[in-house]
């Protein structure tokens, strides 16, 4: 386990909200030489607490309106369902998130679709059509906030 | 909708794919010089469908070991339960997530804990602590089988 001294925090921290910032930028925004903020974020890097960085798209610009949560419980449990389960779900290009969770569900699933009547076609024809597929609980994403998390 | 061509539906999604790829191997990918990708990629963020680049934190390697979605249903009975409920939410530096839904679940909560103790000791002493609380749910996470920001354009 790493632990973080408080410029390490600090600079995690800008990078969480904007990774392009330059280390010139990082290093006039937190008052310390360039050089130590360059050392600091390849030190990060080299230890895997940054892992590569993320892109945020404006889903809805390129006509995605809709976004929705699956539980999924399978019907059937042991070791080949999972397999086969997991290798069909991860080939729908709707859906972007597969998580293996343990309690009231087996899997939790994040779909994107153009708009209800899409969803409803996606949920149709490909997931209930899944090979294990039990039980299924949507809940559609009103909003979504990303917090910094237990860096600060 | 914004229309775009099929070259720049062909780079956003090579960046969704790839967000780590420089402009110049996106170039090489979608098949057009690096200066004509670089203003391409300025145009989407002039648009607002690229609002920008975050990095990912290996949360584990800081020696958070657990994450829980605690999936919440609060009583709407009371008087502005969401806001009130998410005040305080926000307030809970191990909360790295917050989404509200339409359906049985009205707010999920993204935990990080370093281990069960630690877990334990959010869960009781914060999260419950929380107002307007109905129903709590937990789904620990086991592991992430696919996690993609791609979208089929």
């Amino acid at each position: 386990m790493i632990v973080l001294d408080e410029l390490d925090r600090s600079i995690v921290e800008l990078l969480i909200q904007q990774q392009n910032l330059t280390p010139s930028e990082i290093s006039r925004s937190l008052k310390v030489s360039q050089s130590k903020v360059w050392r600091r974020i390849k030190s990060l890097k080299d230890s895997g607490v940054l892992n590569g960085k993320q892109v945020l798209i404006d889903i809805e610009k390129l006509g995605f309106g809709v976004t929705v949560f699956l539980g999924v419980k399978l019907a059937t449990k042991g070791r080949v369902s999972l397999i086969d389960f997991e290798k069909a779900v991860t080939s729908i290009p709707e859906v972007q998130l597969v998580q293996h969770v343990l309690g009231l569900y087996d899997y939790r699933l994040r779909v994107v679709a153009k708009d209800i009547s899409d969803f409803e076609r996606v949920l149709r024809r490909r997931i209930m059509t899944l090979p294990g597929i039990g039980d299924v609980e949507a809940n559609v994403l009103l909003s979504e906030e990303r917090r910094l998390g237990p860096i600060c | 909708m914004q229309n775009l061509t099929s070259v720049e539906k062909r780079l956003i999604r090579n960046i969704m794919d790839d967000p780590n790829a420089g402009t110049a191997k996106l170039a090489e990918r979608v098949g057009m010089s690096t200066t004509a990708c670089w203003r391409k990629i300025e145009k989407l963020h002039q648009l607002g469908i690229i609002k920008g680049f975050v990095a990912n934190i290996n949360w584990r390697r800081l020696g958070y070991e657990l994450e829980v979605s605690l999936r919440i249903t609060l009583d709407k009975t009371q008087k502005d339960a969401f806001e009130t409920f998410l005040v305080g939410a926000r307030k809970i530096k191990e909360v790295n997530e917050i989404q509200t839904f339409l359906g049985r679940v009205d707010v999920r909560l993204n935990i990080l804990a370093k281990n069960l103790e630690h877990y334990q000791s959010i869960y009781r002493d914060e999260i419950l602590k929380l107002p307007c609380i109905s129903e709590v749910e937990a789904l620990m996470l086991i592991s992430d089988i696919k996690k993609t920001n791609t979208l089929p354009v």
